[in-house]
């Protein structure tokens, strides 16, 4: 399907728009119902933590050691009974199913839900040789009969409304009589699959889990309909990605007890199933009805096709290797504020969906398998904290986004722009790209140039032109930069440190804080200073998270290495580094790692605070919060919402607890995302669905108890946005505190 | 197993929809006469004392007979305190069939067979596994869907679960 997909930025606009429209809602309310249901679960749970961290050991284990696991599971099944065939690719396991399928000389076919079986495109295969294919799951079965592809990994039918359901049942099996309830529904669906379970010559099931030890497999369902494919018919095929093999049987524990709470929030599935085939249970021949008893075990046989297509090279690639840790639960999906508008058909590639969706497309198809719906990836980071085995999937999404950008074909003259552009990336890079990661230059440009920038900003031409060559919505109103940066009125201004200060520390002139949004910067330092802190803010240059988020990852290592050299003669002198912008620090914290080598990145991490996290530890040792703003008489309400990657490194509570202190009465926000994620909701391809993620923000914010109150939001992008969902204006919560009562934005 | 762990299981296994009914050696005829709807089906009791001999209750059904019924009768453990889970381990004569294809799974179970959690549950199972066992299922209340819409019990497998739990076993 991805090959008639328009790539234009007008298309992917449309198209976004056709999915927010057709089935966004339906996604919308069921993915959210999915999403809080794993917090509730997770934070119940009193060993969430541990089970994440045991279960990430598992898989680093289980995917170091795959050639010999592989090689003991093949051992061990055989020895059950079973045959293992290990294919090389798509076309490979394809064939093999229907060679056994034309051994047994099947009519018919019954599966439980496999992504692998459409990662192979079974049926199509088996269908090809005349055989009845039949899906079981019943979200499955609704698909199979629209002719539609999966919207999500774990419910796939997601997208699809009960209504829609009752008109297409009712539509290919020509009913009189409507069905109706959701009862209704299943009950006719069971009954008709019940019927083609008990015809089937063959049962095919896929495995989320495969011990090497004993040779058995996992299987995590609700409905049951797993269980009668692998029993009922004599022959039962499995099908299952070789990254599916654990060490052992003792190995699966943490992961039973994580997958139902990180799929949809339920503690256990109904059915957890340890199968080891052939199994001693009696096929039943209902083309024998009458005959007592079962059949003979011995006539079972067992097929395990263990499926490469491309694995063994992502587990040599240090950077797609992690996805193989996936379990499939679907949390990365579930938590991605737009997946929850557009969901897996326009948020997922030929099989996959959903974050993680762009390591198994790109490590099974090439990088440009997950090129449509790369982009969708905001790096917001709220799916690091769901996925169960603490895959870092930003990550793998930036690593592709870079290749796709060394990917692109160099266009005639990029030989000259690639001599102009101040960045490490090849010709060819998208032009939006370009101009968004390289946000930092063209920021101090545009504060040297300030009048004339924020005129040329201002301008219809100006924005028309840079709307059809870059991609910049028109409807976005673009940052005015400040003539001053920060930096230089820090220099230019009269010396006003703590006489006698309780520590030192650097306050990090972040692009948008130094060029754009000065005014937090200064209410900042006027924070810390009355906190005792003496506070310098040194020219550092930008932090890289601008061409990191656009995926220009060289350009990025080059911004972190300038601000290693700058930081580290700080830190080795004993200075803190206070970071305004949470996005900024997220990337010291974590990305750095991946940037620099492991002293300075640590280094770095370890001495680099959130603000509020900051002040909030200066509160706690003995600063006197009486030397900070409070709140005016009858203005101490507050709307506040965090930041995604704030969220992620647990900081909001710092900034709630620090304006609580000072006299604020504090709402926060719940939503995963506003919508705009850094430069996202500026591209003309994304502001719709930018403006569609916001509406829950601007809901939370104009209910009958927040709709009176100031709003405060942590991350410029946040605010940006709010000013653009809401009637009254955001700022940084740093205003509330500022001892100097400023509120320049 | 602690009462503890019975009471834990009982609530957390009516949670999700299951009935427990708590009874002994001596009760338990009446018990099982109690929630069985026939047709029955099922697979002989291993727990000295109770027997479905007495009840009606096919063993070794045909298919047929096994489609056409209400109830099947399958004995269970170990079982799991937290999640009210209980184990239905298969066997030749189709324990497996019998738990799955009728409406109501009558799961006999042994109190001294619950587990507290997960883990020591499974790692009881795992013992069973190596040592041959081909299958085993952890089964926590019906068959569940929420494809149609809305929670639907009874898909492809039980729409109920009723355990009978020997308290002097």
């Amino acid at each position: 399907m991805s090959e008639e997909r328009p790539r234009s930025r007008a298309g992917t606009a449309a198209r976004l728009r056709e999915l927010l429209d057709t089935e966004g809602a339906a996604v919308e309310e069921n993915v959210s119902t999915f999403n809080a249901g794993r917090y509730r679960r997770y934070a119940e749970m009193d060993a969430t933590e541990e089970y994440r961290e045991e279960a990430r050991r598992i898989k680093e284990e289980a995917i170091e050691r795959l050639p010999e696991l592989v090689e003991a599971l093949t051992e061990q099944v055989e020895e059950n009974g079973g045959t293992v065939y290990l294919a090389d690719d798509a076309a490979d396991a394809r064939e093999y199913v229907r060679k056994v399928a034309a051994d047994r000389d099947a009519e018919s076919v019954v599966k439980s839900k496999t992504m692998t079986s459409e990662e192979v495109h079974l049926n199509a295969g088996l269908e090809a040789d005349g055989i009845d294919v039949t899906e079981t799951d019943l979200a499955e079965f609704v698909l199979q009969l629209a002719e539609e592809e999966p919207s999500h990994i774990v419910a796939p039918a997601i997208h699809k409304s009960r209504s829609e359901i009752a008109a297409l049942f009712s539509r290919t099996f020509d009913l009189d009589e409507p069905l109706e309830t959701p009862e209704e529904l299943t009950r006719f669906a069971r009954e008709r699959l019940l019927e083609r379970v008990t015809e089937a010559d063959i049962g095919i099931t896929g495995a989320n889990f495969l011990t090497a030890d004993t040779g058995t497999l996992a299987l995590v369902t609700n409905e049951g309909n797993a269980r009668k494919c692998a029993v009922t018919p004599d022959t039962h095929v499995a099908i299952a990605g070789v990254e599916k093999i654990v060490p052992s049987m003792a190995d699966l524990a943490p992961f039973l007890e994580l997958i139902g709470p990180a799929g949809a929030g339920q503690d256990i599935t109904a059915y957890v199933s340890l199968l080891t085939p052939p199994v001693e249970t009696p096929a039943i021949d209902f083309e024998a009805p009458g005959t007592a008893g079962f059949g003979d075990p011995d006539d079972r046989e067992f097929h395990l096709v263990l499926l490469d297509n491309g694995r063994t090279a992502m587990r040599e690639d240090d950077d797609l290797r992690e996805t193989l840790y996936c379990v499939r639960c679907g949390a990365c999906a579930n938590s991605c504020a737009n997946f929850q508008q557009v969901g897996g058909h326009a948020f997922g590639g030929e099989t996959y969906s959903g974050g993680i969706a762009t390591g198994w497309e790109a490590g099974i198809g090439g990088p440009e398998a997950a090129a449509e719906f790369n982009d969708l990836c905001t790096g917001c980071s709220r799916c690091v904290d769901a996925c169960p085995v603490k895959i870092d999937i930003p990550w793998i999404n930036t690593v592709v986004r870079d290749r796709l950008n060394r990917g692109e074909e160099p266009g005639r003259f990029d030989f000259l722009v690639e001599g102009l552009t101040p960045d490490a990336e090849p010709a060819g890079l998208d032009l939006g790209k370009r101009l968004f990661g390289n946000f930092g230059t063209l920021a101090k440009w545009g504060s040297r140039t300030a009048p004339v920038a924020n005129a040329l900003a201002a301008s219809s031409v100006a924005r028309a032109a840079l709307e059809r060559v870059a991609g910049v919505d028109r409807r976005r109103d673009l940052p005015r930069f400040d003539p001053e940066p920060l930096t230089e009125w820090f220099r230019s201004r009269p010396d006003a440190g703590p006489a006698d200060p309780t520590r030192e520390a650097v306050l990090y002139p972040d692009v948008y804080t130094n060029y754009v949004a000065t005014g937090r910067g200064k209410a900042a330092v006027r924070t810390l200073e009355a906190l005792g802190v003496d506070v310098t803010v040194p020219n550092v240059g930008a932090s890289g998270r601008a061409p990191l988020s656009q995926g220009m990852v060289a350009t990025a290592t080059d911004r972190a290495e300038t601000v290693a050299d700058a930081l580290s003669p700080e830190i080795e002198a004993g200075r803190d580094v206070v970071v305004v912008e949470p996005s900024d620090l997220a990337l010291f914290r974590r990305e750095y790692g991946k940037l620099l080598d492991d002293d300075r990145a640590e280094m770095i991490s370890e001495h680099s605070y959130e603000l509020f996290e900051y002040v909030f530890g200066l509160l706690e040792k003995g600063a006197d919060p009486d030397a900070l703003g409070s709140p005016a008489d009858g203005d101490a309400e507050v709307a506040y919402h965090s930041h995604c990657q704030q969220r992620t490194l647990d900081l909001e509570a710092g900034t709630v607890s620090v304006l609580e202190t000072c006299g604020y009465d504090v709402e926060t926000s719940d939503v995963e995302c506003c919508g705009m994620a850094g430069s996202f909701g500026y591209k003309s391809d994304y502001y719709e669905l930018s403006m569609a993620v916001g509406e829950r923000l601007e809901s939370q914010f104009t209910e009958p108890e927040t709709e009176g109150r100031r709003v405060v939001a942590s991350g410029v992008s946040c605010v940006e946005q709010l000013d653009s969902l809401l009637e009254r204006p955001a700022s940084h919560p740093v205003h509330l505190v500022d001892p100097g009562g400023g509120t320049d934005p | 197993m602690s009462s503890d762990s019975v009471a834990t299981f009982e609530r957390r296994a009516a949670d999700r929809r299951a009935t427990v009914e708590r009874t002994t050696v001596p009760e338990f005829d009446r018990a099982l006469a109690d929630c069985l709807a026939e047709p029955a089906v099922g697979v002989p009791l291993p727990f000295d004392g109770v027997s479905l001999a007495n009840h009606p209750v096919e063993i070794d059904p045909s298919p047929a007979t096994l489609e056409a019924a209400a109830t099947g009768v399958t004995p269970v453990g170990p079982a799991v305190a937290e999640y009210g889970s209980v184990v239905v381990p298969s066997d030749e004569r189709g324990a497996e069939a019998i738990s799955l294809y009728p409406e109501t799974h009558v799961a006999v179970l042994a109190a001294s067979d619950v587990h507290a959690s997960l883990s020591t549950a499974l790692a009881e199972v795992g013992e069973e596994i190596a040592a041959g066992l081909s299958s085993a299922v952890f089964a926590t209340g019906p068959s569940a869907t929420a494809d149609m819409g809305a929670p639907v019990y009874g898909v492809h497998g039980p729409a109920e679960l009723r355990i009978l739990l020997l308290e002097d076993r």
